[in-house]
């Protein structure tokens, strides 16, 4: 349950920053390919804001597809795990998107 | 409540304005920032450190033990992860060789503050080869930078070929996947050249050496990679 020492260090990021303030909502960004669940973050969010000046935020998600540059056939790919395959057949891909782990913003006060 | 945006303020809505305060920092930026003071520590020591991963009971202690006994000539230490007990340190510290255990509790992962500490009790001397042995599991180790040189990824024979399909982002995240108990394969379904193939799906870059900790069978392999 990696998420929820995830959750934990989001926590800790929003509460240094907020310095006090209570804050409302929080936004993370969260690609397809770093084996974060989003379900299973807001669950461990909620537990690890308990008694912090984050108790009672709203986890905003914004999913990121992956995707990937095929170095063969020059195709952009969307990947939706972290298996490189092309349509074309070559496993010779770079990954571009989809392993973004952010805190985008917060509402405070 | 305040009506307007429904936050819990009893005041009206002009009397509490909100602020919206931009991040865009990695979730990870702390942990991130204390794996790079590691490699800086381990870099002014010339201590080159070694991450292993992989599910309980795939051979880490067992390869370790016997890596341990064949390195003559260099400096080695080991941190031991697991949830619980004293065990693997107790089979490190057999050998002769400075360990410190490291239990995570509930924990499934070591990260890069556990590391630290744990390396501060070590007194590692100049060119130390370190070996950190992550809590036994496919999932979350892979996510957490400790600051180390290497990733190697262990998986054995009786676990399956498929392994490296079914936790994809483990395998993505190795330097070397070693595959443990060759000793075994006349006596299990296990295709070792599928097994290869599944590697390079998932992470073309990364090599694999095939070997037995208990035989010594192909040790020179990952003696290589170890120097290299």
């Amino acid at each position: 349950m990696h998420e929820l020492a995830i959750a934990e260090n989001i926590v800790d990021a929003v509460c240094e920053r907020a310095d006090g303030r209570p804050v409302r909502r929080v936004t993370v960004r969260i690609g397809k390919l770093t084996a974060v669940v989003p379900d299973a973050m807001r669950f461990c969010f909620d537990l690890a804001t308990e008694g912090t000046i984050a108790d009672g935020a709203r986890l905003e998600i914004e999913e990121r597809p992956g995707r990937a540059r095929c170095h063969a056939c020059d195709a952009e790919v969307e990947l939706t795990d972290p298996i490189l395959l092309c349509p074309c057949g070559s496993a010779d891909l770079a990954v571009t998107a989809g392993r973004e782990l952010q805190i985008v913003s917060m509402e405070v006060g | 409540m305040c009506a307007t945006c429904g936050c819990g303020h009893s005041n009206s809505h002009e009397s509490h304005a909100h602020e919206e305060i931009t991040l865009e920092q990695k979730v990870l930026a702390k942990n991130d920032l204390l794996a790079a003071a590691n490699r800086a520590y381990f870099a002014s020591r010339g201590v080159v450190a070694i991450n292993l991963m992989s599910s309980p009971g795939s051979g880490k202690t067992t390869l370790l033990e016997r890596t341990i006994r064949e390195l003559r000539g260099r400096p080695v230490a080991v941190v031991e992860g697991d949830q619980e007990t004293q065990l693997d340190a107790e089979r490190i510290r057999r050998t002769g060789c400075p360990v410190v255990q490291v239990n995570t509790g509930a924990g499934c992962h070591l990260d890069a503050a556990m590391l630290r500490d744990a390396v501060d009790r070590l007194a590692l001397e100049q060119g130390t080869l370190l070996f950190v042995e992550n809590v036994g599991n496919l999932v979350c180790p892979a996510l957490f930078d400790l600051g180390e040189r290497g990733r190697v990824v262990i998986i054995s024979v009786t676990e399956g070929t498929d392994k490296p399909l079914k936790y994809p982002y483990m395998f993505a995240a190795a330097d070397l996947v070693v595959v443990n108990k060759v000793d075994l394969l006349p006596y299990v379904d296990f295709d070792l050249g599928a097994c290869r193939a599944h590697v390079a799906s998932v992470n073309p870059k990364a090599e694999v050496v095939a070997l037995s900790a208990t035989t010594g069978d192909n040790l020179d392999a990952w003696h290589e990679w170890l120097v290299s």
